[in-house]
């Protein structure tokens, strides 16, 4: 296969400016002329829809048909949440697009405002992207002061308000309930569904919640068609009736044990093993990677010998993981212990389990502990059962917590399992300790 | 007389006409106060409760939700470090960094040095990956750090 042209991060990779007339120097700004002079909204909807582009946060859900349940001929006022609190561990691929290129994110931001009828669109940012808040809080002032945003743009009967909004360090505010309650002023917690946020979302008001890749993925699809946009990536598979398919270019983070950690973009559908020798340099030291979280630490774990997994929609399911994800690969390597890797997820999700649902909040904290003493040499034989058993009974799909945190929290832990129990075995019955240092073990 | 200053004030004020009600101004307003005072006392919530028409308890539910701020018993320092520990930096040395940035400043993570010039805190993954093992000054990333004595004097 010929080496892929990137679309996202073809500015971004050139280093152009990330400012207005650079950008549309570049040709920027054009498919949102295109829409406001020859497109009807409805027209909007239906090319993000005919694209197939799925949405790029986590769970993949279609995006144009996301759109289409807003109800009809609401009085408004409609928002858009964009939802730019990339918490996902091992995830960056949406701060570089805010850092670098923020006005591609902002002409999606435009054209999902257009199609949705949105009044206002709050851009919900993580604390920690503070380059990312300035860069884009820049680019918004750029657009006011040339009038793309605010009354009537390019003269036509389209106004739009943009505002940037910071969290605070919460990973749940990443789930798009949570996001809305916490961009309401209360705490971030997720709210039963239904409603949908598309009924009564933020403020009460019919809401859209789309992430910052598939918003900058709009920005071309409007350009440049649906057609165009399914020559990249997957088409559906055929004996799945339910598949729509994994079209267009996705941005792939890879870290952990690789030569060169980066951020690269290709078709949907690459494997990890060429993601990780021909993008990310291979495994680091010479030595040969033991597995790999596929996408984001709440995917779970895959193991070496599956590697040639097609990362794409349907791709990690196949071989047990949750999904694609936010398609961030992090490679671990064979001296790393499986019990370390475990360790250091499910203290992560303990610290971000927000409290509200008592199997999350308990459940993470057992799986923590559990291979917190395990880490120590002190694990027992029951545990293993005990941790399947946690991680089986706390999330959505058993029916036990309002949102999906818990669910990725267990996966790791059952792949885990799945996969290394042998070596988990191992660990406890040798009384083996962990090589890393607990001096700090106290700082939960 | 009011404990924020008309400053302040203007500040938090200048947010509400961005959103449709007074209580999404909660966030905002705790960033300016934490910023300015390195800390929300408790005499600002009750001002921050009065300005968006909200119970002081409202207010307090929100902010301590958010580990991120800080109450008046334990102000931050002049600079807040955060040394990533999450996955992408672990496997390449974060918690070790993490222990020499606690044992060079001689405090736990959480705590303040002695001097008040920096304030320490382990982070859940920065979004930095690439730049493994990461750390953030305040709120911007810094990639691949080894050298620590190199960036406590820069930033004392």
């Amino acid at each position: 296969m010929p080496d892929f042209e990137p679309i996202l991060l073809k500015r971004i990779n050139a280093k152009a400016s990330p400012w207005l007339d650079a950008y549309r120097a570049d040709g920027g700004y054009r498919a949102l002329a295109k829409a406001l002079n020859e497109m009807t909204p409805t027209q909007v909807i239906d090319v993000v829809k005919n694209s197939g582009l799925r949405g790029r946060g986590g769970a993949g859900f279609p995006c144009g048909v996301k759109w289409t349940f807003l109800p009809k001929d609401h009085p408004g006022p409609i928002y858009l949440c964009v939802n730019a609190d990339e918490s996902e561990p091992c995830t960056f691929n949406n701060r570089i697009l805010m850092e670098h290129d923020p006005h591609q994110v902002l002409e999606g931001i435009l054209l999902a405002c257009y199609a949705t009828k949105a009044s206002v669109a709050y851009i919900y940012i993580r604390y920690e992207y503070g380059v990312a808040y300035r860069n884009m809080q820049k680019a918004i002032d750029e657009l006011y002061a040339n009038h793309l945003l605010g009354k009537n743009i390019l003269g036509k009967d389209f106004s739009l308000e943009v505002y940037l909004h910071r969290g605070a360090g919460a990973y749940i505010c990443g789930e798009e309930t949570g996001l809305i309650e916490s961009l309401e002023g209360k705490r971030g917690w997720p709210r039963i569904k239904p409603p949908f946020p598309a009924v009564e979302g933020a403020f009460r008001k019919p809401t859209v919640v789309n992430n910052i890749e598939t918003l900058a993925c709009v920005t071309h699809v409007v350009e440049r068609g649906a057609d165009w946009f399914k020559t990249i990536g997957i088409p559906p598979d055929p004996k799945n009736p339910r598949d729509a398919g994994s079209y267009g270019p996705k941005l792939y983070c890879i870290s952990g044990h690789v030569n060169k950690p980066c951020c690269v973009e290709l078709p949907l559908g690459i494997t990890v093993r060429e993601l990780v020798d021909k993008h990310g340099g291979g495994v680091w030291k010479g030595r040969k990677a033991k597995g790999c979280i596929p996408g984001g630490i709440s995917m779970g774990i895959m193991s070496e010998k599956e590697f040639d997994t097609p990362l794409d929609f349907n791709g990690p399911g196949k071989v047990g993981c949750l999904g694609l994800g936010t398609a961030a690969v992090t490679v671990f390597d064979e001296t790393t212990s499986i019990v370390d890797i475990l360790y250091n997820i499910c203290r992560f999700f303990a610290h971000e389990s927000c409290g509200q649902c008592t199997p999350c909040r308990e459940g993470t904290g057992w799986m923590m502990k559990i291979m917190d003493r395990m880490r120590r040499g002190q694990g027992r034989k029951e545990d293993l059962e005990i941790l399947d058993e946690v991680a089986k009974s706390i999330g959505i799909m058993p029916g036990t917590t309002i949102c999906g945190l818990a669910d990725g929290a267990g996966w790791p832990i059952k792949n885990a399992i799945a996969k290394f129990r042998p070596e988990l075995e191992e660990y406890i019955t040798s009384g083996q300790k962990t090589t890393m240092s607990l001096a700090l073990a106290g700082s939960h | 007389m009011a404990f924020l200053s008309d400053d302040i004030r203007q500040q938090i004020l200048a947010y509400l006409p961005r959103y449709p009600n007074k209580q999404a101004v909660t966030l905002p307003a705790l960033h300016i106060v934490h910023d300015a005072l390195r800390c929300v006392p408790h005499e600002a919530i009750r001002e921050i409760a009065e300005m968006l028409d909200l119970s002081p308890a409202q207010v307090v539910d929100t902010m301590t939700f958010y580990q991120f701020f800080r109450e008046e018993n334990a102000p931050l320092g002049k600079t807040r470090v955060w040394v990533c520990r999450s996955l992408a930096c672990g496997l390449r040395g974060g918690e070790e960094l993490l222990e020499t940035f606690c044992q060079k400043l001689h405090v736990q993570p959480g705590g303040t040095t002695a001097d008040g010039k920096i304030t320490l805190e382990f982070a859940e993954c920065l979004g930095a990956c690439e730049g493994a093992p990461a750390v953030m000054v305040n709120d911007e990333h810094r990639h691949a750090v080894t050298d620590v004595d190199a960036l406590i004097a820069e930033l004392t």
